[in-house]
């Protein structure tokens, strides 16, 4: 398990809170703004950063973060990229973790091997990867884990009991709970049926469950984090890259300002200061 | 070396449902749960009689199989080469060889105590095939449809529609077939718990590309019965369009070990193969993983998928079925391709000749025919799969024969 992970939940559990992560998409809304966005995540005390891996066909997510990896396509935004994104991020801020997350297929052709060489060299944490389950282990799972890189598993409402046992066989790092049945910034889920999913996912596994999809304010993020080991927050962040784009459709003072000031109520919600 | 000609080419895919390197399981873990499911349903309704009595039972009463295989004498005195036979699943009801797939899908979700039903369609004959099996058995039917689409095959819209199926147009992307699919796997993933996704080719997540395959191929079972009756020997070459790939597995199948039969797939060459504007994923495209599985796609060195054009909605997809990928990578099928414009003169062609309006997905594999069936000698028999009527285009293609003086 990567040390930069493992301290950030020993350290949210030291000040008797769960973790925030926020999630954003590489290159969105260019690759400038985008490393600006990820310096002002880190001031504004988020815990683990999730940097988008920009794909064209995004199957589990909804309209705002299919927009956000329309953006940074549009804006010439690539695999190698965002790993020069992730390279500069880990030069600038050592200890925080951050995530790569998003999709097989620009992995499986930029080659295996070669991106998880240059995402460990880069000074990547941890992959989540959607479409790949443990069915699939040996593509990316296995040879991730080998390299040092924590495969972080997507636990789910239809992950039942008799499937929960493959599902964490092979996670590493943190598990991923999506709260709702659906993609990413529809629907939020009550807080009583993430108490339910914490005890259910926490007894299978001696890993963190933090809780994510639909989390939209800092209320409900102080919710889930308070019910589980932590809460992520993605479509409500770019949304507001969305809202705050300069006329030539790339990134402003604001996009940066705006977001860094809507993260900071995030972490204020996670310690219990919400409202 | 093992000698691959020594193996079956009918005994894909393996347990992890793949075809050589392609096919798997590309899914969210929302979703396996449910594709497991499905893959437990599946395998046993497929060895239970009763299943295969009552679909047997709605191929007969209600498609109208066996559909015909029907010497086309006039096209075969045209061409002067070989005789064509063609496959005509465009009489099954609905117009297409789609319903053949579809039946068995509904049944197996009424099977599972499913009753409503998600389907995404591209040129539109999926998705009145879904809505129909819909409303004979009662369920609740919800298609995906791109926008671009449903304005080019509004006929089927309208169908849809009178069926009582829900049309939602899909606006992401070009809005055509990929962009339906993402839409349909969402919402599913979204409904998983209370719907069942019916795939409407040869593709998307193990066990859908053999299901539908299994259930396509009582088109090539019954050519095979129908051309030993008629001419005493198996067909030198069979044709088939491909989209995703499901009429052309479903003529296929039953022939991969035949080995002396020629097996051509027909890709859509869109504004032609250099122009880039093409949906020929094996002739232009390399493999990766999209909508659930690993095949050839077309996409750019970065890994993004590139839109896939075509006059045709049906063939309008940047992938294809893994089996297809599998039987390119063996060379046991040979993967070619014809153009919008190539397409338009078999789509006129046929109709003058045959009195049959072909579907403009099968006119590409026409036309692909007229380019090898002169070459070949008059006592040898070439089939062409009929796959679908041409009465959905008519709004998209009268306007272009016009505009070429051809009409
Ligand atoms: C008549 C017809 N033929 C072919 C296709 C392409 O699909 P497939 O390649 O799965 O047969 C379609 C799809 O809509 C169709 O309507």
């Amino acid at each position: 398990m990567s040390t930069r992970i493992k301290t950030a939940f020993a350290n949210a559990n030291a000040e008797g809170r769960g973790i925030l992560g926020v999630f954003v998409t590489a290159g969105d809304p260019d690759a400038e703004t985008s490393a600006a966005i990820l310096d002002a995540l880190v001031t504004s005390n988020v815990d683990i950063v999730e940097l988008g891996m920009p794909f064209s066909d995004p199957m589990a997510d909804g309209p705002a973060i299919q927009a956000a990896s329309l953006r940074a396509l549009k804006g010439g935004m690539t695999l190698a990229g965002t790993l020069e994104i992730a390279r500069g991020f880990r030069q600038r801020h050592p200890d925080t973790p951050l995530v790569l997350m998003g999709y097989y297929n620009p992995i499986y052709i930029y080659g295996v091997d070669r991106f998880l060489a240059e995402a460990s060299d880069a000074g990547v944490d941890g992959l989540i990867v959607v479409d790949l389950p443990p069915e699939e282990d040996d593509e990316l799972c296995e040879p991730a884990t080998a390299a040092g890189l924590d495969f972080i598993r997507l636990v789910t409402p239809t992950s039942d009991a008799g499937r929960l046992p493959t599902v964490l066989g092979s996670a590493s790092g943190f598990v991923y709970y999506v709260a709702i049945t659906g993609i990413t910034g529809t629907r939020s889920a009550a807080g009583d049926s993430i108490s339910a999913a914490y005890a259910r996912v926490s007894a299978a596994t001696d890993l963190p469950v933090v809780t994510g999809f639909g989390i939209r304010t800092p209320e409900q993020a102080g919710e889930a984090a308070s019910r589980s080991d932590g809460a992520i927050v993605g479509s409500a962040v770019v949304e507001i890259i969305a809202d705050n784009l300069g006329p030539d459709g790339k990134g402003m003072p604001e996009t940066v300002s705006k977001i860094a000031a809507f993260v900071g109520d995030l972490a204020e919600g996670v310690a219990g200061k919400a409202g | 070396m093992i000698d691959v000609n020594l193996n079956s080419f009918r005994n894909q895919p393996d347990e992890r449902g793949r075809f050589g390197m392609h096919g798997g399981r590309f899914v969210a873990e929302t979703l396996m749960p449910l594709i497991l499911q499905v893959e437990s349903a599946y395998k046993a309704a497929s060895t239970d009689d009763e299943f295969a009595k009552e679909l047997a039972y709605y191929q007969t009463h209600y498609v109208g199989r066996p559909s015909p295989l029907y010497f086309a004498e006039r096209l075969t005195a045209h061409y002067g080469g070989a005789k064509l036979y063609l496959k005509r699943d465009e009489l099954n009801h609905t117009g297409a060889h789609k319903i053949n797939n579809v039946l068995g899908q509904a049944l197996l979700a009424k099977r599972m105590g499913k009753t409503r039903i998600i389907a995404e369609t591209g040129a539109g004959q999926h998705g009145v095939a879904t809505a129909t099996a819909c409303a004979l058995f009662d369920m609740e039917c919800e298609v995906f449809m791109g926008e671009e689409d449903v304005r080019r095959q509004k006929p089927n819209v309208d169908r849809m529609r009178l069926l009582g199926a829900k049309v939602h147009p899909v606006t992401s992307g070009t809005g055509t077939l990929k962009d339906a699919m993402n839409e349909a796997l969402r919402y599913w993933v979204a409904n998983a718990e209370t719907h069942f996704y019916i795939i409407g080719t040869v593709a998307g997540p193990h066990p859908y590309p053999q299901m539908v395959r299994d259930f396509q191929s009582v088109i090539g079972k019954e050519a095979r019965r129908q051309i030993l009756d008629a001419e005493g020997r198996l067909p030198d070459t069979i044709v088939a369009c491909i989209g995703g790939g499901s009429n052309a597995m479903g003529l296929f199948h039953p022939f991969l070990d035949d080995e002396d039969v020629t097996i051509y797939g027909v890709e859509a060459a869109g504004k032609g193969i250099p122009s880039g504007l093409h949906a020929a994923s094996l002739t232009g495209g390399t493999p990766g993983v999209l909508h659930g599985n690993r095949t050839y796609l077309l996409q750019d060195e970065d890994g993004q998928i590139i839109d896939a054009h075509s006059i045709s909605a049906g063939l309008d997809y940047p992938g294809i079925g893994p089996e297809h990928s599998w039987l390119h990578d063996m060379k046991r099928v040979n993967y070619v391709s014809a153009t919008d414009e190539e397409a338009l003169d078999a789509f006129q062609l046929c109709s003058r000749l045959e009195g049959i309006i072909p579907a403009l997905e099968p006119s590409h594999a026409l036309s692909f025919v007229g380019t090898v069936i002169g070459e070949m000698d008059k006592d040898q028999i070439l089939i062409l799969n009929m796959c679908g009527r041409g009465d959905k285009d008519l709004g998209a293609v009268l306007p272009m024969l016009e505009e070429r003086g051809k009409l």
